[in-house]
């Protein structure tokens, strides 16, 4: 199964935080919104028109197969944003873990001319001669999440930081060392499928966040993204270690389960850190139940959207003096607390 | 029934074969006493053949009316093809192992393990110094040494093919998640990528690649004591025993097969992709063993058309395609895939339950 998940939030907000700017701006003035050629946008603007209809884009779009909650949560949030724009014809082709497959709804698009591809790719150097295909074509191909091989397959970029999601845990858990004032704190991990670049990442961010307030990890087991796998390595854990001052569990899917194994072991004398941010999580954050949570933005593919509509209709980021839809983004791993929680939960995704 | 009869039932019955099928009278024949004429044009390879032209027909129909312009172009049809290709050699290979009576789960994971071997960073140095037919040959050792080992085990070893083939598609992805760390390989080799991505007059290698494995499927199993000894081992092991056919070592040979189509689908594959990868090939089992079944070839064994898995394997893409054409989910279309499959067998047994009575 490759359940390679990826990044974070950071975009979203900043996305978010524009579309209330484009709003406002749009409601303030509603210049553009009648004469439906938003297109020229020529010169920088504090407040852009870039929500404005403009010319008519063809969007084709490509993910894995939804058997988890959080690339469930992508395909949806794509979808949604696609939606919400009266000048983006939004085709999906349907989310599949078989490479040969994905290739040929790629092929697919290009056959179809449409303008953009967003493609979240169930392994990035597999679909990589396809996406340069498309680029070659003429198309603008967004990656999300799972990077090409190649800096020709793509002309923007954007992916979550599974790296500064470790580090968000591990300066979490270190201000938790502090603030509770604990001398010798045993520190657990309950990582996600090991061999995977992305959770060798989050664990490398993890240790070496826990190293700057001179702490390791005690304990470390690792699942497999799934319910059953979590709440079978957490009984491991618990059984494993007699007492536990601190818990940074990788995926929030895989943490219905481990919640489950605390439930039945009766332990909860620690702080239980998640990780990727689904609306369960954010629930017991808000019941006390749940100390933190690493967001992994599931809004990527939704940035991809919106990024794809910019890039055909030839507009800038308009918070960014540069004129051009940048490159590469990275998302941010913002850590969800009781203190923030309900600003985050209408991006909580369902596990 | 008898061996040459069913053998025959392979043979391309479609109208405007250009292959003639001079033993067709054979099979129909002797039903034709007890049904009517059209069941009994039901029961012949040409009727199960039409059955499968209708559907394609009603497919493409479909496809027409749905996306005309942009599903009927020769660009489309060439992704149709290319994405049939890859699973379509393996069911020809699949449609030897299930009239030959026996069955194989683990070809999705010889296909992982074929195309990691063949992209190691051993194999592929090996490759730059010599040349990329290296890796080509690699993939298809792993694969026929794969089939070797299911077939030993289920003809020597007495094994049930199930167990067996479920066994190594369980160790055989094991193996190449070892190998390949779980990581995808990339292949460096531009010249490996371009031939196999290459046209030849317009036509995807990997095309020509099915057609040619098609035809030599369709001749070995239809014109060659190889074929014959197949059906006769599928259909009633004990009497292809007495009638002096080796069926322990005809057994063998076709898992043998199988896996070389696995190794070439390897090959395929990791052109398509330009990677090796142990996640490769996922569920490839169950899209070629639904497509050799659709196509009409029993799966108790005595009974295998080629081109009625050619057929399977083109209706299950075109499927796909006019899915994607059309921007219909994946659920809808994994029901629409088992109601297919489900109505196939149900005519399927109607067929057969009516030939076995004669």
């Amino acid at each position: 199964m490759t359940v390679l998940r990826s990044t974070r939030s950071r975009g979203i907000r900043v996305a978010a935080g524009l579309g209330v700017l484009v709003v406002v701006a749009a409601g303030c003035t509603g210049n553009s919104a009648d004469d439906g050629t938003g297109s020229q946008s020529s010169a920088p603007r504090a407040a852009s028109d870039n929500d404005a209809p403009g010319k008519k884009v063809v969007i084709g779009f490509s993910g894995p197969a939804a058997d988890h909650g959080w690339l469930g949560a992508i395909n949806s949030a794509a979808k949604a944003e696609a939606g919400k724009y009266s000048d983006v014809e939004f085709r999906t082709a349907e989310g599949t873990n078989d490479a040969s497959l994905q290739i040929s709804q790629i092929e697919t698009f290009i056959n179809d001319k449409v303008d953009a591809i967003v493609l979240l790719p169930t392994d990035g150097a597999a679909l990589t001669e396809v996406a340069t295909k498309a680029m070659n074509a003429g198309i603008q191909v967004v990656n999300v999440d799972r990077e090409f091989s190649s800096p020709f397959a793509a002309r923007t970029t954007i992916l979550g930081d599974n790296y500064g999601m470790g580090v968000s845990a591990g300066t979490y858990a270190c201000k938790l060392v502090k603030d509770k004032n604990l001398s010798n704190p045993v520190i657990a991990e309950i990582a996600g499928i090991d061999a995977l670049p992305l959770t060798q990442d989050r664990s490398k961010g993890f240790a070496d966040a826990l190293k700057a307030c001179g702490q390791t990890v005690d304990n470390r087991v690792a699942a497999a993204f799934t319910v059953e796998s979590g709440e079978k390595e957490a009984s491991n854990l618990l059984q494993a270690a007699k007492k536990i001052d601190i818990i940074w569990n990788h995926d929030d899917d895989q943490g219905i389960g481990v919640m489950q194994a605390f439930d039945n072991a009766n332990r909860h004398e620690f702080a239980f850190i998640g990780g990727a941010g689904s609306s369960n999580a954010m629930q017991w954050i808000k019941d006390g139940k749940m100390e933190a949570t690493v967001i992994y933005p599931p809004t990527q593919a939704a940035d991809g959207v919106r990024l794809a509509r910019l890039l055909v209709q030839q507009k800038g980021l308009s918070d960014l003096v540069q004129v051009e839809v940048p490159r590469r983004i990275v998302l941010n791993a913002p850590v969800v607390t009781k203190a923030n929680v309900d600003k985050y939960l209408p991006l909580g995704f369902k596990s | 029934m008898s061996v040459d009869a069913t053998a025959q039932n392979g043979a391309p019955g479609r109208s405007g074969s250009p292959v003639p099928d001079p033993d067709r009278q054979q099979t129909v024949a002797p039903e034709a006493t007890h049904q009517s004429r059209f069941t009994a044009l039901l029961a012949s390879s040409f009727g199960r053949n039409l059955g499968l032209v209708i559907a394609l027909v009603l497919l493409c129909v479909v496809g027409l009316a749905t996306a005309g312009d942009r599903f009927g172009t020769f660009d489309n049809a060439m992704t149709i093809l290319r994405l049939a290709s890859v699973i379509g050699v393996i069911s020809v290979g699949m449609t030897f192992v299930i009239s030959g009576g026996g069955i194989d789960l683990s070809v999705g994971a010889i296909v992982a393990l074929g195309s990691v071997w063949a992209t190691t960073v051993a194999t592929q140095a090996m490759a730059a110094d010599v040349h990329w037919i290296v890796m080509v040959f690699t993939a298809v050792l792993v694969g026929a040494a794969c089939g070797l080992v299911n077939g030993v085990l289920i003809a020597y070893g007495r094994i049930a093919p199930f167990i067996v083939t479920l066994a190594m598609l369980a160790a055989a992805r094991g193996l190449a998640e070892i190998i390949a760390k779980r990581r995808t390989q990339i292949i460096t080799d531009r010249d490996f990528i371009d031939f196999f991505n290459g046209n030849v007059m317009g036509v995807p290698v990997l095309v020509i690649m099915f057609a040619l494995a098609a035809v030599v499927g369709w001749l070995l199993l239809n014109r060659t004591t190889f074929g014959r000894r197949t059906l006769a081992v599928g259909g009633n092991p004990e009497a292809a025993r007495l009638a002096g056919i080796k069926v322990q070592r005809q057994t063998a040979y076709l898992y043998i097969l199988l896996g070389v189509a696995c190794g070439i689908a390897a090959v395929m594959i990791m052109a398509r992709t330009t990677t090796g990868s142990s996640t490769h090939g996922q569920l490839y089992e169950l899209d070629s063993i639904a497509a050799v079944v659709i196509g009409g070839t029993l799966l108790s064994g005595g009974r295998g058309t080629i081109v009625g898995t050619v057929f399977g394997v083109l209706i299950f893409t075109t499927l796909t395609n006019v899915f994607t054409l059309n921007d219909l989910d994946t659920s809808t279309q994994a029901v629409a895939k088992g109601a297919i499959i489900i109505a196939a067998v149900l005519l399927q047994q109607r067929v057969a339950g009516r030939s076995h009575k004669t």
